[in-house]
């Protein structure tokens, strides 16, 4: 089988860390526009955080949207370009902490975009605080000695809230083998399709590796995403309104 | 027949191919980039093109064609 960079990716070099998953989230993001045709659709809507720095990787159209905004700047673009292919690129820090009305409100109002959340467990690019989605225990910059929940607060498991919602599709996906990616991918483009065809609100979570902030090796940090992450946010399809499974 | 091609020259040397390589064709290069990273290198003769390399890696280092 031929694997070959999507035209989109340019040759600029990221500024992300050496293993960091936010540069293969927005390779499936690239790969999955480039094979549904619509590339030149997409504007994607950037945060201030790491995901930021797809600006210039990739030669979508964007918008930078103030922190914790991507979600509803997204719903706004979507209603006046009604053609166009609009996607939200937070991170977990921005979705569920500072944004998390914006991510229930527009899924309330079931508008038609994808939210395309990487969740890396930390606010990453501001040094690695503890997040939403810290895990228990979890060592970050703001939690030196782990997260206890009892005096932080639970984790928010965003499956668990809007699975009950009226939105289109809901999943969560990892980046964490080549079979994982391959899963997530096909999470992307089902929620991609779903926005072609008018039908509401798609989240895709994909969990991600920041060796930086999580002091540890890329190879470890993968086992991490495998072996911790995954036992507090399970991965699969939680919301589909059907007829994407070809 | 399918073959690797890889450009070194975006690898930041975070290693995701050589753990996920099933053929154990990839290995760390003694090269240090201009930015200060060593890269990986590729044995040709073991590489199955299975794409593995391809799907990890965060750095678009990787082709099959
Ligand atoms: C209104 C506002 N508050 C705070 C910040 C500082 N800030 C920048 S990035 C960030 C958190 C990033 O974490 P996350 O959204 O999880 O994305 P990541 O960098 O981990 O991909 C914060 C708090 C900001 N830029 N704007
Ligand atoms: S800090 Fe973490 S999320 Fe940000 S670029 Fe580095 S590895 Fe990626």
């Amino acid at each position: 089988m031929k694997y070959s960079i999507p035209k989109t990716i340019t040759n600029i070099e990221s500024g992300w860390c050496p293993g960091c998953g936010h540069g293969i989230v927005t390779r499936l993001l690239a790969e999955t526009t480039e094979e549904l045709g619509i590339s030149d659709k997409v504007i994607i809507v950037r945060d201030v955080a790491c995901g930021s720095m797809q600006s210039g990787v990739v030669t979508y159209n964007n918008i930078g949207a103030a922190h914790g905004r991507t979600i509803a700047v997204a719903a706004g673009a979507k209603r006046i370009r009604k053609e166009d292919i609009v996607i939200a690129n937070p991170g977990d820090g921005s979705a569920y902490s500072i944004g998390i009305e914006s991510t229930m409100h527009a899924a309330l109002r079931n508008e038609n975009i994808l939210a395309l959340v990487v969740n890396n467990s930390v606010f990453g690019m501001t040094g690695g605080q503890m997040s939403p989605t810290t895990l228990p225990g979890q060592k970050t910059t703001s939690s030196p000695y782990g997260r206890d929940t009892s005096y932080n607060g639970n984790l928010l498991d965003i499956m668990k809230v809007l699975n009950t919602f009226d939105i289109a599709y809901l999943a969560r996906g990892s980046v964490d083998s080549p079979s994982a990616v391959m899963k997530a991918k096909k999470y992307i483009k089902k929620a991609l399709m779903m926005q072609q065809d008018n039908k509401g609100f798609c989240l895709v979570e994909i969990l991600s590796p920041c060796p930086t902030n999580w002091g540890l090796s890329p190879e470890d940090s993968l086992k991490f995403i495998k072996e911790k992450q995954q036992e507090y946010f399970p991965l699969g399809e939680y919301v589909d309104k059907g007829g994407y499974d070809k | 027949m399918e073959k690797i091609s890889i450009d070194v020259s975006r690898c930041k040397g975070c290693g995701y191919c050589i753990c996920v390589c099933p053929s154990g064709a990839i290995t760390k290069s003694e090269e240090v980039s201009k930015k200060g990273y060593t890269v990986i290198s590729v044995d040709e003769s073991k590489c199955v093109q299975c794409g593995s390399c391809y799907k990890m890696c965060p750095d678009y280092v990787f082709q099959i064609f």
